[in-house]
């Protein structure tokens, strides 16, 4: 083996030529410029929704890096959006920095404090992560309302805005294509290794010597660091802040758009977020019966199709190649 | 004095609302997010019942709790089946399940079904009027759902612990393999489960509704306390559920007496960070922290 | 090292008043009849189960009731009887976990500069051979035989004192047994001591120095092999009452 390669891929593929290096870096650069010319094909108000698609791909990224490399079933990403969402907002409302300077620390702030809250869910079997991520952002909103905090349920308005709507844009888009570049990284190095060991046998990887509750919470840390810069961003986006931050929306979406894209493979939920978003958009006219649509593709997914399109296609996008080489 | 009157409504309100979810989290380990859903949907129904059909009262309540519990049973029966033991999937397919009633239940417009919206849909009381106990009007909606959750907590502890389908279910709920060396089918044991526990969320309903009036959002909050309760109590503890819903209820209806009604929220959500800090498999709970696979 | 050690679950006594000293450098079997509590007691002294009563000190340290992971770190580490590797890791990853343990940053001295070299050369030093590529291997795709090597360099790869194999020979062929012995004892000759619970009793005897029997959860005898078989409680254990 060559011992060069330091950063440890799935596959090693044998470069033998040209053609075959395009093969491969065609889809992740498709990926890549196509994100990023997107916002210049689309107007205004389609340049939103992929603003907020940003968004919920950050959460899906996040929920499938827990839920598949970590065994954690996060079903509250709203609590994350939330924590970076009203941290930003009120640095901003009360002492006036700007946002661009707002955002990064409401991203670190709202990671730590959506950790620290989860931790006591941490140490105990994956059902009580599942359970208590789900309550959280609903008790985020109970408590706000009921202590008429953080500007109860009229929220706060006119926050800071971003510079220029293309700023809005690319913003978001680089950091999703940041996020998931990063990640993927993250989960062949050692701390991911660890990870998914956790995942697949924790006694095995207590037994080693590892204390997994703080590999766990890093993971976490992780995730939420995601979703508190997406809540951050949104603040931003529309200078605005209320309990609508913890809506249910921004925890089922991306565990759609996760299963429809196919879990594990990290790219896949960024692509179903970026599908499912403009698809909710445009049954916008048709009220509520859009989620009711998401839940019928989510359960016809998961029952039938676990491991999403994205698995399936690079299935087929592999296959393909082995009849080429032949 | 009416604290301890409202404080025990309360608790006995809690424990209705949770007993159907811990007992088919105890049972077949199917944590059931739809449950929330079902309560709201029995409500509705029996609304539709009684205005639309015009049936009488118990009748509808009747109807409406045999349909929860085919809708239980065909939850597990086509979704659930296929997803045990993987607790991720089964959660997020009952937890769609569930938004699909509540959301469907505010559809407006298709097929000229006029979706339930806004807060004009009222159960009337079983019977009207009011008595006082101990120096406080309590009226008989109130005592209704004391009987009722009595009566379902009893009823239960005789069902499981007599009749054979009782304890084939208990079985399962210790030792699944052992259950199943013996002969006791393990998915048709769940499909029981799912339909008893959904019809436990409509008696909930159907005792509690009256009481105010029926949002789908009510689901949502539903599901929540149901929720809390089972991991104050200890997930899959029957009378873990019972002996938290009666810690919080009491607590909650204490704290409003002495710091004002807003902070309840915030009990509730201290309870829980300090049950899972202290002893976190809930307080009789029996579930160990980590599964022992060795 | 272990003293009075306790422990029941529900109703059955798993463990009761179970004591034994471990001598570094040994090599210490523990057998007995199935549901004896040997497994029971592997959990106990390392963490995975806490003990109703009694102590178990390591290294002049009380160690009772302590984390897992902490008890791996200090040099007690164990195997598990039910293998269940990282499947979707490759099997040279597997190893990447131990690696990234607080106990070999200390010994080996900071971090590691390639973990993929030290855990394929740990892989090869247990048997996996390199040129077959058999390290890079799925680890849910190996045969058992690789499977409990892979368990024993997991522990291995943690530079431990103490090893606890819980029942590492089970389901494996005579020749695999007879190969997997000289690996026993190199890791015993590079200092490590080995505590041995098994069922297979010859080739237990063949490297084990002492041996401790269990039945019913109290251990029942200790000393040298020869003399342990001869004892008429054991016989009486293994056999039943009429053949003694």
């Amino acid at each position: 083996m060559d011992r060069s390669i330091k950063v440890r891929t799935e596959g090693l593929y044998a470069l033998s030529s040209w053609t075959e290096m395009l093969y491969l870096i065609l889809p992740r650069a498709l990926l890549i410029v196509g994100l990023l010319t997107l916002p210049l094909l689309l107007d205004m108000y389609w340049q939103r929704v992929l603003c907020a698609a940003g968004i919920y791909a950050l959460l899906a990224l996040g929920f499938d890096l827990l839920a598949e490399y970590v065994g954690l079933v996060c079903l509250g990403g709203a609590f994350f959006i939330g924590s970076g969402g009203y941290i930003s907002g009120l640095l901003n409302a009360h002492l006036g920095w700007s946002a661009l300077f707002c955002i990064p620390i409401a991203t670190l702030g709202g990671a730590i404090f959506s950790t620290l809250v989860l931790i006591p869910a941490l140490r105990l079997r994956g059902i009580y992560f599942a359970i208590i991520s789900f309550m959280f952002p609903m008790f985020a909103r109970y408590i706000i309302i009921a202590l008429s905090i953080f500007g109860g349920t009229e929220g706060i308005s006119a926050l800071g805005t971003l510079p220029n709507v293309w700023t809005e844009i690319y913003l978001i888009l680089v950091v999703v294509i940041i996020a998931l570049f990063a990640i993927r990284r993250l989960v062949n190095e050692d701390i991911g290794l660890i990870l998914r060991g956790i995942k697949d046998n924790d006694q095995a990887v207590k037994a080693s010597g590892i204390n997994i509750t703080s590999y766990k919470i890093k993971a976490v840390f992780i995730a939420s660091l995601l979703g508190s810069f997406g809540g951050a961003y949104l603040s931003h986006l529309y200078g605005w802040l209320g309990i609508s931050l913890f809506a249910m929306d921004f925890s089922i979406l991306p565990i759609a758009a996760s299963v429809m894209g196919g879990m594990g493979t990290l790219a896949g939920p960024v692509l179903g977020a970026f599908a499912l978003t403009p698809l909710s958009e445009a049954l916008r006219g048709f009220g509520q019966l859009r989620v009711v649509i998401y839940c019928f593709i989510l359960i016809g997914f998961i029952v039938y199709k676990p491991e999403g399109l994205l698995n399936y296609f690079q299935r087929k996008y592999h296959q393909f190649e082995l009849w080429e080489t032949v | 004095m009416d604290i301890l009157v409202y404080g025990t409504v309360n608790s006995v309100t809690f424990a209705l609302i949770a007993l159907g979810f811990t007992l088919v989290y105890g049972v077949s380990r199917i944590p059931n997010f739809a449950h929330g859903s079902i309560y709201v949907l029995v409500g509705f129904l029996t609304y539709s019942f009684i205005n639309d059909l015009t049936l009488n009262y118990p009748l509808a309540v009747f109807i409406s709790l045999i349909i929860a519990s085919i809708i239980g049973l065909i939850i597990y029966r086509f979704i659930l089946i296929r997803l045990r033991g993987l607790p991720a999937s089964e959660i997020i397919a009952s937890f769609a399940v569930g938004l699909i009633i509540l959301e469907g239940l505010r559809l407006q417009g298709i097929g000229g079904f006029k979706g339930f919206i806004g807060p004009f849909y009222m159960l009337p009381n079983f019977i009207e009027g009011k008595v006082c106990i101990l120096g406080v009007f309590v009226n008989y909606q109130r005592l209704i759902i004391i009987g009722a959750g009595l009566a379902m907590i009893v009823g239960m502890s005789i069902f499981t612990h007599y009749t054979k389908l009782g304890l084939s279910l208990r079985a399962i709920a210790q030792d699944e393999h052992a259950a199943m060396m013996l002969g006791v089918n393990s998915d048709r044991t769940a499909m029981i489960s799912m339909s008893i526990g959904s019809a436990l969320a409509g008696l909930a309903a159907v005792t509690i509704l009256p009481l105010g009036n029926i949002t789908p959002e009510m689901g949502y909050h539903v599901l929540i306390y149901a929720l809390a309760i089972c991991i104050i109590g200890g997930l899959g503890s029957w009378w873990g559920a019972v002996f938290a819903s009666f810690l919080l209820g009491f607590s909650m209806k204490l704290s409003t007496a002495l710091f004002g009604a807003m902070w309840e929220s915030v009990v509730l959500v201290g309870t829980i960070i300090f049950i899972l800090l202290v002893k976190p498999s809930g307080l009789l709970g029996k579930q160990k922290e980590f599964e022992e696979r060795v | 090292m272990v003293e009075n050690l306790s422990k029941a679950f529900g109703g059955v006594q798993a463990v009761l008043n179970v004591s034994f000293a471990l001598k570094k450098g040994d090599i210490l079997g523990i057998i007995g009849p199935n549901g004896s509590g040997k497994t029971t007691l592997a959990n106990l002294t390392t963490g995975f189960v806490k003990p109703d009563r009694g102590t178990v000190r390591f290294k002049a340290r009380d160690i009772t009731g302590a984390p897992p992971h902490k008890i791996a770190n200090l040099g007690l580490t164990r195997t598990f009887q039910v293998m269940r590797p990282y499947h979707s890791l490759s099997a040279y990853k597997n190893l990447i976990v131990p690696l990234n343990s607080p106990r070999v940053r200390q010994t080996r001295g900071g971090k590691l500069g390639d973990t993929d070299a030290v855990a394929i050369d740990i892989l090869e030093e247990i048997g996996f051979e390199r040129d077959a590529r058999v390290p890079y291997k799925i680890a849910g795709s190996l045969p058992l035989g690789y499977l409990k090597r892979l368990e024993l360099g997991r522990c291995f790869a943690l530079n431990p004192e103490v090893i606890i194999c819980d029942e590492i020979f089970s389901g494996l062929s005579m020749s695999e047994i007879t190969s997997m012995i000289p690996l026993l004892e190199r890791i015993q000759m590079d200092g490590v001591t080995l505590v041995m619970i098994e069922h297979r009793l010859r080739e237990l005897f063949r490297l084990a120095d002492r041996v401790i029997v269990m039945n019913f959860g109290q251990k029942i005898a200790e000393g040298i092999p020869q003399e342990v078989m001869e004892d008429p409680e054991v016989k009486k254990a293994y056999l039943g009452r009429e053949r003694a």
